[in-house]
This record gives C-alpha cells, sequence and structure tokens, in this order.
C-alpha cells in the first residue's frame, strides 16, 4: 500500500459555521481498494467533512487532493464529474420511474430527435445490474423494490461514473443481514477495481468485518487513523468518546413491583395475533424480532393509533379501552416513537416547547401557558438527562440525534407515565449517546417505571432488559428471562423456530 | 471576524429581512414623495387596510396550521350582504350576531372538511370561494344591497366612525390583532396551532388533537372574516355581491410576506402586520409617485415575489440554489 497514491487526500481541512468550529484540521486520505472507515459521534463532523468533500460547503481552510492534484469542489456536480460518489442514507430516487431511467437520469442514451433509446438504455442498465447481481431489472418500477434494492440502485448508478472514491453514509440503517452480505459483497467487488471507499457507520460489527483502516473524529478535530486489524471496538469507542464504554450485561438487582401493563390475547387484524405479555414496575421487557414482526404495531395499539380486533389490555389489573393517543397519555401510556423525526418531534420548534408539548393544556396561568412550569420542565430534564443544546429556544432539528432522542424521553419522563414504551431507542444514534441512553433506561427501571423496549439490535436487547419477549410474523414465540437467554435461542425465535424444533 | 461580521448580517436579514424591507420602502417612497410618511397620509393607508388586515390576521392561524384558506374574499362577500340585508329587517342589534352565526358556520363546515374528513384544504377552500359565491348571488338574488336610511343608523360607526382620535377599522385592526396575538403566543391553543403545522404527526403522537386544532383555525379565520365583513358593509353601508372578489390573494400575500410558512409551523401575528402595512403603504406609495391605479396589481405581484424569494435567499445564504 506504500507504493500506490491515494485516490483522494484531504489536508487540513477547515471548517466554521457561526459560533462553532464544525471542522478543525482534518486530514486524512483514502487509497485504492481500501475501505476507509470514518467514524465519530453524532456533531463529531463526518456530515460537514462530506459535505465539502461532495461540494456542497466550501472549506474555509486546507486542501482536497485527488491523485497528485489540488482540486476545488465547486458544486455537487464538480464532484461527481471528478469521481466522487455520495451513497447516501436517505435515498434519492424518483419512485415513480423505472429502475433505468433513475440510473441514467439526466443522461438518458437518445436517437435522433431527442427520443430516448430505450433498448440501449435497458442493455446498459442490466449490464450494470448484471454485475450487482441483483434480482430485478432494467424495467422494474423504483417504488416497488425494498429499500435494500432500492439502495443497490443507487449503488448502480455510482458504477455508471468512472467513479475514483465512493463514500456510503449509513449504507445498512434499513438492510436486513442477508442484504448487507449482498451490500458487502458489492463493496468487495468495488474495491476490487481500485476503487477508494470511505465508510460511515456506527455499527463496529461492519466496521470491523469490511474496514481496512478507521479515521476517527472528535468534535470536528481530527482524532488518528489506524488499522483496523490492530484496533479493538474499545480502543475505537475510546478514540471517538474520550473514554470507555461498559457494555455488560445489565439485569435489574432491585425488586420488581406490581404488574402495570397486562396484554392478553392481543390481536390487531394482519399485523399480530393472540399477543400476551406483562410488565412489572421497576421492570424492563425487551421486544425483539425482525422488521414486520408486529413489535411497533403492539406499541401503537397501546397508545390508541391503532384498534384491536381481538383481546384485553389491562393496567393496574383493570381493563382499559384506548381511544387515542390523548386518552393513553391521560391513563400513564407514553411513546418514544421509532421514527424520532417524523413522529417524535416537531423539528421546526424549539427544544422547550417540544418537551412540553403533551402537558401544554395544564400548564396554565389563567388563560395563558405558565412559561415559568415550563421552563421548570425544561431546566429539570435538560439537566437530568445532560442533554447538550445552546438554550431551551435552540430548534431541536439542530440538535444532534442523541440528543433529539433525549428531548423526545425527556417530554414523557416530565408526564410521569406508568408504562413507558420506547420503540428503537437508539436507532442512528452515536454510540456515546447509546449507552448513556441504555443506562437511563435502566435507571428508569430502578425508579419504578415499567418500560417496553422495542429494538432491532440484539446486543441492545440483551443489554437493556430483564425479560425479552421474542417475536416472529406477529406472534409471540417465547419469553426469555436474563437467566435463560443465548444469542443462539434468541435468533432461533425470532426466525420462526419453535423451542420443540430445536430441541 | 470580518467573516463573522457577514454572517450576522445574513442571520439578521434571514430574520428581520422583511422588517428591514419595509423599512427600506418606506426611506424610498418618503424620498419620491414627502407626502408619503404624513400623519393623515399614514392614517389613511392603515384605514384602508383594515379590512384586509382583520383577514389576514385569522388566516395567519390557518397558514402556520399548515393549511391554507381561499375562500376568505367571497366569504367576506358574504357577510357583507348578509348583514346589510338584516339590518333593515330585523335591525343592527340582531342583523350582526346573525351575520357572525352564518360565518362562522361556513368556517365550521370548511373545518369540518380539512380538519376532520382530512380533506386538501386548497381544494376545499378553492371551491368554497365559488360555492360561497354562489350562495351570496343566490342570498341576494344578484342584486346589490342597500341600507335604506344610510343617515339615521348607529351601524354606521364600525366603518365611520373614531374614537380616541382614531378611526375605529383602525381600532378593531388592531384590538383583534392583539387578541388573537396573544391567543397565538401565549396560550396552549397557540402552541397546538404551530405543533401540528410544523408536524402533524408528532402532534399526533403526542396526544394533540389535530382535526380539531385546524377546525378551531378555520372558525378563528372565520370570526375575522366576518369581522372584516362588518366593517366593509359599515363603511359603504352598501355593497355589490362582489366586494371581497381577489381578497383571498391579497391576504395570503399578505401573510407570506410577513414571512409566514406556506408549509405551515411558522408565522406569527405581528409579522402578518408587517406584511399587511408593507401591502397597503406599497399600493399607496404608487399611487403618490403617480402610477396608473392598474399598475399596482402588476408591481405589488412583483413585489411580493422579490420579498419572498429574498427572504428564502437569506436563509439559504445565497440567491440561487439548486436544492431548496
Amino acid at each position: 500500500m506504500t507504493d500506490a497514491k491515494p485516490v483522494l487526500r484531504l489536508e487540513n481541512i477547515v471548517k466554521t459555521f457561526p459560533g462553532v468550529r464544525a471542522l478543525d484540521g482534518v486530514s486524512f486520505s483514502v487509497m485504492p481498494g481500501e475501505v476507509h472507515a470514518l467514524m465519530g459521534e453524532n456533531g463529531a463532523g463526518k456530515s460537514t467533512l462530506m459535505k465539502v468533500l461532495g461540494g456542497i460547503h466550501q472549506p474555509d481552510g486546507g486542501t482536497i487532493f485527488m491523485g497528485d492534484d489540488a482540486v476545488v469542489m465547486s458544486g455537487p456536480l464538480e464532484a461527481k464529474a471528478k469521481g466522487i460518489v455520495f451513497i447516501h442514507q436517505e435515498l434519492s430516487l424518483a419512485e415513480e420511474l423505472s429502475v433505468a431511467e433513475n440510473i441514467y437520469l439526466g443522461e438518458l442514451p437518445t436517437k435522433s430527435l431527442g427520443r430516448v433509446d430505450w433498448t440501449r438504455l435497458a442493455d446498459q442498465t442490466n449490464a450494470i445490474l448484471q454485475k450487482l447481481n441483483v434480482g430485478f431489472d432494467a424495467n422494474t418500477r423504483v417504488g416497488d423494490l425494498s429499500i435494500a434494492n432500492q439502495q443497490m440502485v443507487e449503488i448502480a448508478r455510482a458504477l455508471t461514473v468512472d467513479a475514483k472514491a465512493v463514500i456510503f453514509d449509513e449504507p445498512t440503517a434499513s438492510l436486513t443481514d442477508s442484504e448487507k452480505v449482498v451490500l458487502f459483497d458489492v463493496i468487495a467487488d468495488l474495491q476490487a477495481t481500485n476503487v477508494g471507499i470511505i465508510y460511515i457507520s456506527h455499527r463496529m460489527e461492519e466496521i470491523f468485518k469490511i474496514t481496512d483502516r478507521i479515521t476517527v473524529l472528535r468534535d470536528g478535530q481530527y482524532q488518528g487513523t489506524v488499522e483496523t486489524a490492530d484496533s479493538t471496538e474499545e480502543s475505537v469507542t475510546q478514540m471517538m468518546i474520550g473514554r470507555t464504554l461498559d457494555l455488560s450485561r445489565n439485569a435489574s438487582h432491585h425488586a420488581l413491583g406490581e404488574v402495570a401493563l397486562e396484554v392478553r390475547g392481543l390481536s390487531c387484524s394482519k399485523h399480530y395475533q393472540d399477543v400476551s405479555f406483562e410488565v412489572r414496575r421497576g421492570e424492563v421487557v425487551g421486544f425483539y424480532g425482525l422488521v414486520g414482526a408486529g413489535r411497533t404495531e403492539i406499541a401503537e395499539t397501546l397508545f390508541g393509533l391503532r384498534d384491536p380486533s381481538a383481546g384485553q389490555i389491562l393496567l393496574d389489573g383493570e381493563e382499559v379501552r384506548i381511544n387515542s393517543p390523548a386518552d393513553a397519555i391521560a391513563r400513564g401510556i407514553s411513546l418514544v416513537p421509532e421514527d424520532r423525526k417524523g413522529q417524535g418531534l416537531v423539528l421546526g420548534m424549539n427544544c422547550r416547547d417540544n418537551m412540553t408539548l403533551p402537558q401544554i393544556d395544564t400548564l396554565k396561568a389563567g388563560p395563558f401557558v405558565a412559561q415559568g412550569a415550563e421552563m421548570e420542565i425544561f431546566d429539570k430534564y435538560h439537566k437530568q438527562l445532560d442533554i447538550r443544546t445552546p438554550g431551551w429556544k435552540q430548534q431541536v432539528g439542530n440538535l444532534s440525534g442523541g440528543n433529539q432522542q433525549k428531548i423526545v424521553i425527556g417530554k414523557w419522563l416530565s408526564m410521569h407515565p406508568k408504562v413507558l414504551i420506547v420503540d428503537e431507542p437508539t436507532r442512528g444514534i452515536d454510540v456515546g449517546s447509546k449507552s448513556e441512553i441504555h443506562k437511563l433506561l435502566r435507571a428508569l427501571a430502578a425508579q419504578g417505571y415499567a418500560v417496553m423496549v422495542i429494538s432491532s439490535e440484539m446486543p441492545e436487547v440483551l443489554h437493556v432488559s430483564d425479560r425479552i419477549v421474542a417475536m416472529y410474523s406477529g406472534r409471540v414465540m417465547r419469553t426469555f428471562t436474563s437467566e435463560d437467554v443465548t444469542e443462539d435461542n434468541l435468533i432461533q425465535a425470532i426466525s420462526g423456530m419453535t423451542s420443540e424444533q430445536v430441541a | 471576524m470580518a467573516d463573522i461580521t457577514r454572517q450576522q448580517i445574513g442571520s439578521l436579514l434571514a430574520k428581520q429581512g422583511i422588517l428591514i424591507a419595509f423599512v427600506a420602502f418606506l426611506i424610498g417612497f418618503t424620498i419620491a414623495n414627502p407626502k408619503f410618511l404624513t400623519p393623515d397620509n399614514v392614517l389613511s393607508v392603515i384605514r384602508s387596510s383594515a379590512i384586509l388586515g382583520v383577514m389576514a390576521l385569522g388566516v395567519t392561524f390557518v397558514v402556520i396550521s399548515g393549511n391554507l384558506d381561499l375562500s376568505v374574499g367571497s366569504m367576506m362577500s358574504f357577510s357583507t350582504i348578509v348583514v346589510l340585508d338584516l339590518h333593515d329587517k330585523i335591525g343592527p342589534a340582531l342583523a350582526i350576531p346573525a351575520m357572525f352565526a352564518m360565518t362562522l358556520a361556513l368556517g365550521a363546515l370548511i373545518g369540518f372538511l380539512v380538519g376532520y374528513l382530512k380533506l386538501n384544504s386548497l381544494i376545499v377552500t378553492l371551491g368554497m370561494l365559488s360555492a360561497i359565491h354562489g350562495l351570496t348571488l343566490t342570498y341576494s338574488g344578484g342584486k346589490n344591497m342597500d341600507i335604506a336610511d344610510k343617515e339615521g343608523t348607529w351601524f354606521s360607526v364600525f366603518g365611520q366612525g373614531t374614537a380616541l382620535g382614531l378611526p375605529i377599522p383602525i381600532l378593531m385592526f388592531v384590538a383583534v390583532a392583539a387578541l388573537l396575538g396573544l391567543i397565538l403566543s401565549r396560550t396552549s391553543f397557540g402552541r397546538k396551532v404551530y405543533a401540528v403545522g410544523g408536524n402533524g404527526t408528532a402532534a399526533t403522537f403526542s396526544g394533540i388533537p389535530r382535526a380539531r386544532t385546524v377546525f378551531m383555525c378555520y372558525l378563528i379565520s372565520a370570526t375575522c372574516v366576518a369581522t372584516a365583513g362588518l366593517i366593509q358593509a359599515s363603511r359603504s353601508l352598501g355593497s355589490q355581491n362582489t366586494v371581497g372578489q381577489g381578497l383571498e390573494l391579497e391576504v395570503l400575500a399578505a401573510v407570506i410576506l410577513g414571512g409566514a410558512s406556506l408549509l405551515g409551523g411558522s408565522g406569527t401575528i405581528f409579522k402578518t402586520v408587517i406584511g399587511v402595512l408593507i401591502l397597503g403603504f406599497i399600493q399607496n406609495g404608487l399611487l403618490l409617485i403617480g402610477l396608473q391605479f392598474y399598475v399596482q396589481f402588476i408591481v405589488t405581484w412583483v413585489i411580493i415575489i422579490l420579498a419572498v424569494w429574498l427572504d428564502i435567499a437569506a436563509k439559504r445564504g445565497k440567491l440561487m440554489s439548486p436544492i431548496a
């Protein structure tokens, strides 16, 4: 690797925004055929760095080299022309168009009079799709594809230009395990063609599986680049957050209280059937399963967003009907939803107003909102949850994912719920905030809250839960206690294998 | 350091761009015609903006909640015709509450369709624009409406009276603005309007009754329309069926000029008042510098586009951008 020239080299990149030094002298290089991980907590400067690379932001200092030449990325088109290709976390495809049209959007092959040459388009596209070894063809409508396959379309689009560097930004965020395997194969193929790859992810297993080197940023500063083979999760985490993390299992040591929530034979037409479980005060019950196993739908039913078709919900032993979220909230059920930005927060609103939203009607001073009471609530959870924000007036859209999630959690804690349901508590959140949120969930249970945690990440479920309900295709397969759970039998349960089959 | 200053100016422009533009307009017109900034002219501008202004205050709620109301112009015609007709039939003391009730019923219908049935507000209110026009014409039989005894009625006080040395329409505009400003910025209902417009799903997930909130916004809008109709009827004491025609776009322009986002979730009553005044002063200024009345329609449009563009450009930090 020493004799080859890097395809891309950043030297001393500086970028400031009002009041923030987002990038402070960042340097690193990507070799041809290398998969180079870029890691850092949210807010560490990864996105800003990528925007500089993509020509969306202009750096205030430093130089970008491609090969031997210093280059200036004046805009996204320029970056693309120079062979820098982004595969974004959020897909940017036209769903109503075909795969071929998406791949060659803006550069459709034409015949005379500007007519599209459909035959040539399909041939070119199918040639690329064949390389990617995917199960769909050029004429498939993109909207009919799974998220994973849509991502393949993005990658196919990257392959149409003469890519020198391909940047993957959290590519596996919405992929299943088998889809990930395909993605990693594609990345390996790209590697073989001497393209340099920058791989941004929070997921340690992936980083250690596919990358060659790791560059870490913290608070906009370059922390160093290490060979993946010489590193461990602990050492990289320490570089990212400046301290070590405790990832050990975490069963409760306090006594459990009464049953706060009991569900008996609950069904919701297509989504889940005959689900029964109970959650005690002081207990965290994890719900683990594949996407589509019905876990989120159960949470939505308990929160009054869906009507059950059969079964009972009991709160403190009394049967209840929950007709709306307002109803659920009044009965002491709170939901930290799966989609933080879409369902959890009003992004354009400030931190305080988001936090007090569910109880805004009760914070009254005469006809007006009691601003003093609002500030008290904000101050309390700002401190208790260690939310990093310049102040209550800050729009939540400007906070990092971890701090946004803390606002949502603070919002519900301030309601003092009986049952706190948390759906995917750490999705898209950096590793430091992740462990803080895990600790917080444990602490809440210790304080006597009944907590339901829905998660698709096994380490998370294992880490925070006292008991784990394993679901498969709308049914509860098995309930584990922290004593009898192992990774193997958990995986078997959520893949639909019953314990008899296993035995 | 120079960089920070530039960014500070940028952020000042982004936040107060409309206000700065407004002051610039005032200075420009005053230089062009010294009569522009005299107390008499200022009062006359505000008075003639009062009707549009009151309507814009109500529409501000609708826009912040993430919806549109294009029916306010024809609804105002309806209120005006109804109150004039009832004035002679049941007397002004009963005519006014009756007219408010009928206008509010229309607002409730729109609020039900948009809020509870979740129909697209553009379609609903565009349809209502012509439906209410039809209703007005049916009610009046197509004839102009006049009060028989124009000299002898106290009804003229809302449009022509003065108190504290100020015209009543101005006082009503100020009072409604103050009241709605307090409701929007200080009450829990106001907070819900911002939440519903900013992210309706998140509002639902916080237990906010989205449908009822939207419904209430249309009721507020209808109340403002009825108030505007009252001022209009009282000022002229007679009216055509089309008195409010086209006002819906001017109202929307004032709200947008003030800086409320058509996507919902942002805007304030104060900003809408500024938007109303900008529109009023521009139209007046154009007349004073001697432009034909008809030209102002074109110039008004150009200025609105300019204002909105500068506003967005200040937020983006550049004049043109490939992404929004």
